[in-house]
């Protein structure tokens, strides 16, 4: 089921175009007026009121420059200086994700509940099958008390008439490691420890009460410095994020402000080939299995909740690693930026001295809009390297160990399989994979369900671009061909 | 019967505010207006420029010869729905 983006989504995207606009218009000065202008009085309200709506914007404003609502001192700091501060800062914003508490509902624990459907019938097997006597029959139809209920669902499948049903709490359904949880009050908070980064919670969560500490602020400012040369590296999952062609998008970020654009599709190209030669070595060696390990969520969650898989991940570095350090070789005085559909690479990037910031697609959509750019009009530019047709087909499943397979070739036997999205059952097939081995030597992970072009930072519908990335690739050489 | 026409502007300003998302319509629709709607992809129609409030009134799309501000997907559908039980 294709569900498009919910409306809470939408309005971070909105908060993030005020910032960008309050930012050109005056540094900040305005930046109070932004809850006012995006819920003037008179309009529409979401929570209760007008003053419930305009106090939670304010705290998505202050992600959006960087700063966790949770680490408010004071209420009465106003946005702009908060606008201040991060224009003073040297190091960009923590990377973490939050949950603005005032914005949680505070969703019931997740449980089962007996409907209007429920015929207080004479068998009554829901009440026989609840190992915890958790049900009893109160004005005639069936009651769980929720202090005994375990959750385990023996009532639901018994019920003839489908009349209980399960209650689920949207943001800890999403979350593949366990990592967002309730406080005794109710409210949700996300344990840093745990946390892969992965931003599903925050969208799922359909109150929008989960916000993540945008650069945008940190990159507007080193933009506007003559001094400094910015450079773009764009994610392979770009095509199809803007309307006009790759050509036009250069031209577009050119007039943002950056002094150049490469693509991250060029270190694909080089994970791609390190990386076969790491399984062809690998197998040589007599093990069972790689994985791959250009998904920083998927890393991090092996790293700290798959600890079976661990050894089977491949060494090899991600495409954002090999783009940045090429880069920063042929130009050691830039400031690179990772524009992308991903959170996590925001976690990669702080281990990595060659990535200085790290932005979604939708934050530079965000600059686009309140600098009036439109990117269709602008004028196409070319890049100085071409990537290959291995090296952009990276953001869909699928896509690296096609790749890989490509350059294996009939080297070794190649048994691939794909991980699309990383959830609480996949996770399980992973540690079994680790443990009591499986059919498949090679298996690609992904944490976005669809690969990078569905990932949390896309502006488009990830079948869209999905189509626009295969597109490219039928335009590109081939690695094979490609002489060094 | 005539089909519906859904104009979606996708230049850049409505296409980043969400005229992406509306998108969805192309690809999976509401089973009842499936087979009664003609989607567009429109070039930037201009509103986002004319007015002082500018872009904070996008996604604009057209629904025959209205226009919808800060579209989403359910006010396009429900106004779809409306054009089509009027013509009933
Ligand atoms: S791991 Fe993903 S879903 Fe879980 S809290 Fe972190 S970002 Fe949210
Ligand atoms: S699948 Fe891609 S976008 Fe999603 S978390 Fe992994 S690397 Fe990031
Ligand atoms: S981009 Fe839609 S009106 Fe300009």
């Amino acid at each position: 089921m294709l569900i498009p983006k919910n409306n809470a989504n939408q309005m971070r995207t909105r908060i993030l175009v005020k910032i960008v606009e309050k930012f050109l218009q005056g540094r900040f000065a305005d930046a109070d007026r932004i809850p006012l202008e995006l819920r003037p009085k008179g309009g529409e309200v979401s929570r209760c009121c007008i003053y419930k709506d305009r106090a939670i914007l304010k705290y998505r404003c202050m992600a959006s420059m960087g700063f966790a609502p949770e680490d408010e001192t004071d209420e009465l700091t106003s946005l702009k200086e908060y606008g201040e501060k991060a224009l003073e800062r040297t190091t960009h914003a923590v990377n973490k994700l939050s949950v603005i508490t005032d914005a949680c509902s505070g969703c019931i624990r997740s449980r089962y509940l007996v409907t209007d459907a429920c015929r207080g019938c004479f068998a009554k097997p829901c009440q026989i099958n609840c190992p915890k006597q958790a049900i009893s029959i109160v004005n005639g139809r069936s009651n769980i008390d929720p202090d005994k209920c375990i959750s385990c669902g023996r009532c639901q499948e018994v019920c003839p008439y489908h009349a209980i049903i399960r209650v689920p709490i949207p943001c800890e359904e999403a979350c593949p490691v366990g990592a967002i949880s309730k406080d005794e009050s109710g409210k949700e908070h996300i344990d840093p420890e745990k946390c892969i980064l992965c931003g599903k919670c925050l969208q799922s969560c359909p109150f929008g009460a989960v916000v993540e500490m945008s650069q945008i602020v940190d990159v507007l400012k080193l933009l506007a410095d003559e001094n400094k040369k910015v450079v773009a590296m764009l994610a392979p999952a770009v095509l199809g994020q803007f309307p006009g062609t790759i050509n036009n998008l250069i031209g577009a970020l050119k007039k943002l402000g950056f002094a150049d654009v490469v693509e991250v599709a060029i270190g694909a190209d080089i994970t791609t080939k390190k990386e076969a030669a790491e399984f062809l070595e690998k197998m040589k060696n007599g093990e069972k299995l790689m994985t791959s390990s250009c998904c920083p969520a998927y890393y991090k969650a092996a790293d700290i909740h798959i600890p079976e898989i661990k050894p089977f991940v491949s060494h090899t570095r991600t495409p954002m690693y090999y783009t940045a350090e090429l880069l920063k070789q042929e130009q050691p005085d830039c400031v690179s930026v990772f524009v992308g559909p991903c959170l996590a690479k925001r976690f990669e990037a702080e281990s990595d001295p060659n990535v200085d910031y790290v932005l979604t697609f939708e934050e530079i959509g965000a600059m686009f809009v309140a600098s009036g750019i439109n990117v269709a009009d602008c004028e196409p530019e070319e890049f100085a390297k071409i990537s290959c047709a291995q090296g952009r087909r990276f953001p869909v499943s699928g896509g690296v160990a096609g790749a890989i397979a490509s350059l294996v070739g009939d080297k070794a036997e190649f048994k691939p399989t794909a991980i699309n999205g990383l959830n609480k059952a996949n996770i399980k097939l992973l540690k079994q994979y680790a443990t009591k081995g499986s059919e498949f030597n090679m298996v690609e992970v992904m944490c976005c369900e669809g690969g990078c072009v569905a990932g949390p930072g896309c502006v488009a519908l990830a079948k869209k671009s999905a189509i626009m990335v295969e597109n490219y690739v039928k335009t590109a050489p081939d690695l094979n061909e490609q002489k060094d | 019967m005539e089909k519906v026409k859904v104009k979606i502007c996708c230049g850049t300003s409505c296409f980043v505010m969400g005229a992406a998302q509306i998108q969805v319509l192309e690809f999976a629709p509401p089973a009842d207006i499936a087979d009664k709607i003609e989607i567009e992809e429109a070039r930037c129609m201009n509103h986002c420029k004319d007015t002082t409030a500018k872009y904070n009134r996008g996604p604009f799309v057209m629904v025959n010869d209205e226009l919808i501000e800060e579209a989403n997907f359910e006010k396009v559908v429900n106004k779809i729905r409306e054009i089509l039980n009027q013509e009933k």
